[in-house]
């Protein structure tokens, strides 16, 4: 049923029919109005579950990996400095193979303090084993939390489902909320494996010695990589069921043709995606390619689309300091190094601490790789603050 | 609380072990050093818990010595993540168990969830993750083993050391008489939560740890159960001495042993004269460079903690041991 929801409800009702059994979070803005409304749907009796409020975001982590060792389907949501305090939990959540969903509504990161949108929150945790897959707009942000339960119970691995906070989660847009019992034939109980039971004693979260550990990391990274064709298989299950394209590995919109092609990831998308239809008005031919599984990285896809152009803009809203953009360089690593195209790969950091990312700034970028390709720029810089303070 | 037949417990106060379960939990074949309080704790204490329990551990000595992948130490189904959250981990299970027992997933009684830490991840960096899960009311028993230091990690000082000890990271020097801060005192920490079972236990007094335990698993409610686990590694003491050591910490008025149900103290190993605390430090090298001086402030500061722990309790005050004055401070 369509419904007119901010972000943050339209993922909480979807999260609320997947019955995950233990919640647990603590509040962070721009997260709030998720935890809110499912404290709310469990405080009314809609959803069976146990709603924990922690102490700290480390300990949301931290119970939701014990209510998942449990065998129960646990659910958590953060965002920023809460993510990076649950860094260690995150880590040892997927290095235990643990089938826990999180939210992750995309802020900033201190210091100076900033709550806006960009990626740099998730991004610091992007080596940790998780599967990261990244929304466009609302309807794919409540869809891929479906998706993700799924992805992550066949898997065994964790899902972080990205969204971009504020621009996603307090944007009202019309949500197709579905029907309970298409939620129930889409996702099947969770069929837990591995857990702590007195019946069937086991350790679990032994250390291991380096005998063991490289092989245990090995799996990690195998099961990861082997998790993009589960990832493509829910996405086309949940088109079947549902009628509407939503996650998937990578989307691609007017590419075919492309002279030039951009590459980004979460909402920003749409924003591009207006530029290439003004863009083909004026008789340019400009193509789009959208992350939305940004771990496992989609690397022999994202070839096979690009095989043949020669001229990628990177549009990124993270930075690694002191080496550049990080979707640029997971792009460049993407094509064969033995392959001897002259191709030119440009990076543009843009949107950081929440900067609008306009129409005529992707227009100036635009026309800057249209002339030279630009090894990392950011995109919509003020000179007059950057004189004062650059020494 | 009869039920426990408490009363027994203080016949029988010596070691008796037909009378007490023959099943092993934590199982031999562990990495724990030789005479290794911590160890007979946790073999102890595992006893009581029984069979239908589940025990997330925090990183520390008994973590380390007892599973090493693929073995294991532990008989109960076992979860161990990280050195701060054994609680928060234990509130997950608890949670789990409850709504899964609510939709008729868990078949059978709810097993018991059980977290366990060393000093260092209970007191200093699991002290937060502890509180929250305390305040919560989740329906867990804590136990802290209390051996005074990170031990792990190479006898590291902690909150928990106690006044005047040495520890790599506190070096009696000339300038510095070893660890210079008193003891964190945990117990009243975890009481001032208002949760409903906590208490002091030391193996070497068996079967006052059994009840104990049996006590704080059966209490509906967060439960927090404090064992001094003597060291020999990290004390610099005789590794025969171990369970004479526990014994003199209990002796000495160093460690009282004592619960407090509902608020309500009570001290349930009475010492009728207590012993000069020196008899305590003596055997320890981590307390082997102290002089008159600070031994004699260790055997005031003990004396005032146990009188004021002895006015909670309302019991009658034991003989004192005498402090002789030194000469300057007579005049």
């Amino acid at each position: 049923m369509l419904k007119y929801l901010e972000g943050s409800h339209g993922v909480s009702q979807v999260v609320a029919m997947c019955r995950p059994n233990v919640i647990s979070a603590y509040p962070i803005t721009p997260q709030t109005h998720i935890v809110e409304d499912l404290a709310r749907l469990v405080g009314e009796g809609e959803l069976e579950a146990e709603f924990i409020n922690v102490e700290s975001e480390f300990s949301a982590a931290s119970v939701v990996l014990g209510a998942s060792a449990a065998g129960a389907r646990a659910y958590t949501t953060t965002t920023s400095q809460g993510l990076l305090l649950m860094n260690e939990v995150i880590y040892c959540i997927a290095g235990m193979r643990l089938p826990i969903v999180l939210t992750c509504a995309n802020r900033a990161i201190s210091a100076p303090l900033n709550i806006w949108n960009d990626h740099q929150d998730s991004m610091t945790v992007r080596d940790a084993g998780w599967i990261q897959l990244h929304a466009e707009d609302n309807q794919e942000a409540a869809d891929l939390h479906m998706q993700a339960f799924k992805i992550a119970e066949q898997t065994f691995l964790p899902v972080m489902v990205c969204m971009d906070g504020f621009i996603l989660t307090h944007a009202f847009e019309p949500v197709d909320i579905p029907e309970q019992k298409e939620v129930d034939a889409f996702l099947p109980p969770f069929k837990p494996q591995n857990i702590v039971d007195p019946r069937w004693p086991r350790g679990i979260g032994l250390y291991a010695d380096p005998r063991f550990y490289m092989e245990v990391r090995y799996i990690l990274h195998r099961a990861l990589e082997k998790s993009e064709k589960v990832i493509k298989q829910v996405s086309a299950e949940f088109a079947k069921a549902f009628g509407r394209e939503s996650g998937g590995l990578l989307k691609t919109y007017k590419i075919e043709d492309a002279d030039l092609v951009i590459i980004t990831m979460g909402s920003v998308a749409g924003t591009i995606k207006d530029l290439i239809d003004q863009l083909e008005d004026e008789g340019k031919k400009v193509g789009l390619l959208q992350i939305c599984s940004y771990r496992p990285f989609p690397r022999k896809e994202v070839y096979r689309v690009l095989k043949d152009k020669t001229n990628l803009l990177v549009i990124e809203k993270s930075i690694s300091l002191g080496r550049g953009g990080i979707l640029g360089s997971d792009v460049r690593w993407s094509f064969p190094r033995t392959e001897k195209k002259d191709r030119k790969i440009s990076c543009f950091v843009s949107g950081l601490g929440g900067r609008n990312i306009s129409i005529s700034d992707l227009r100036y970028a635009v026309a800057r790789v249209e002339k030279e390709p630009v090894e990392l720029e950011f995109l919509g810089l003020n000179p007059e603050i950057i004189a004062k303070r650059d020494m | 609380m009869d039920k426990f037949g408490y009363a027994q417990s203080q016949k029988f106060d010596t070691y008796a072990s037909r009378l007490m379960p023959r099943e092993e939990y934590f199982t031999s074949g562990h990495r724990s050093c030789q005479g290794c309080g911590e160890a007979l704790a946790v073999r102890w204490v595992c006893k009581a818990i029984g069979k239908d329990a589940i025990i997330a551990h925090a990183t520390g000595c008994m973590e380390i010595v007892s599973s090493g992948w693929p073995q294991t130490a532990w008989m109960h189904p076992w979860l161990h993540v990280a050195f701060e959250n054994a609680s928060a981990v234990a509130s997950g299970i608890e949670s789990a168990l409850k709504v899964l027992q609510r939709k008729g997933k868990l078949k059978g009684p709810m097993p018991k969830v059980v977290a366990m830490g060393g000093d260092g991840g209970t007191t200093d960096i699991g002290l937060q993750s502890l509180s929250g899960a305390l305040e919560r009311g989740h329906n867990f028993t804590y136990f802290c083993w209390d051996n005074e230091a990170y031990m792990n990690t190479g006898i590291q000082r902690s909150s928990s050391t106690p006044y005047g000890a040495m520890t790599t990271t506190s070096p009696p020097g000339k300038m510095s008489i070893g660890q210079h801060t008193q003891k964190k005192n945990m117990t009243a920490i975890a009481v001032a939560h208002g949760i409903p079972y906590v208490a002091t236990a030391s193996p070497s007094y068996l079967f006052d740890l059994f009840f104990k335990v049996r006590k704080a698993i059966e209490t509906p409610g967060p439960a927090y159960v404090h064992v001094l686990s003597v060291c020999p590694t990290g004390w610099r003491s005789a590794t025969d001495l171990s369970v004479r050591l526990g014994r003199l910490a209990v002796e000495t008025g160093v460690f009282p042993l004592f619960e407090v149900v509902n608020g309500k103290y009570r001290l349930t190993v009475e010492v009728p004269k207590l012993r000069p605390v020196n008899d305590y430090l003596k055997p320890q090298g981590r307390f082997r460079h102290l002089r008159e001086k600070e031994r004699d402030f260790i055997q005031k500061h003990t004396m005032a903690q146990y009188q004021l722990l002895l006015d909670k309790c309302g019991a009658s005050y034991p003989e004192f041991p005498v402090i002789t004055e030194p000469e300057e401070e007579k005049e």
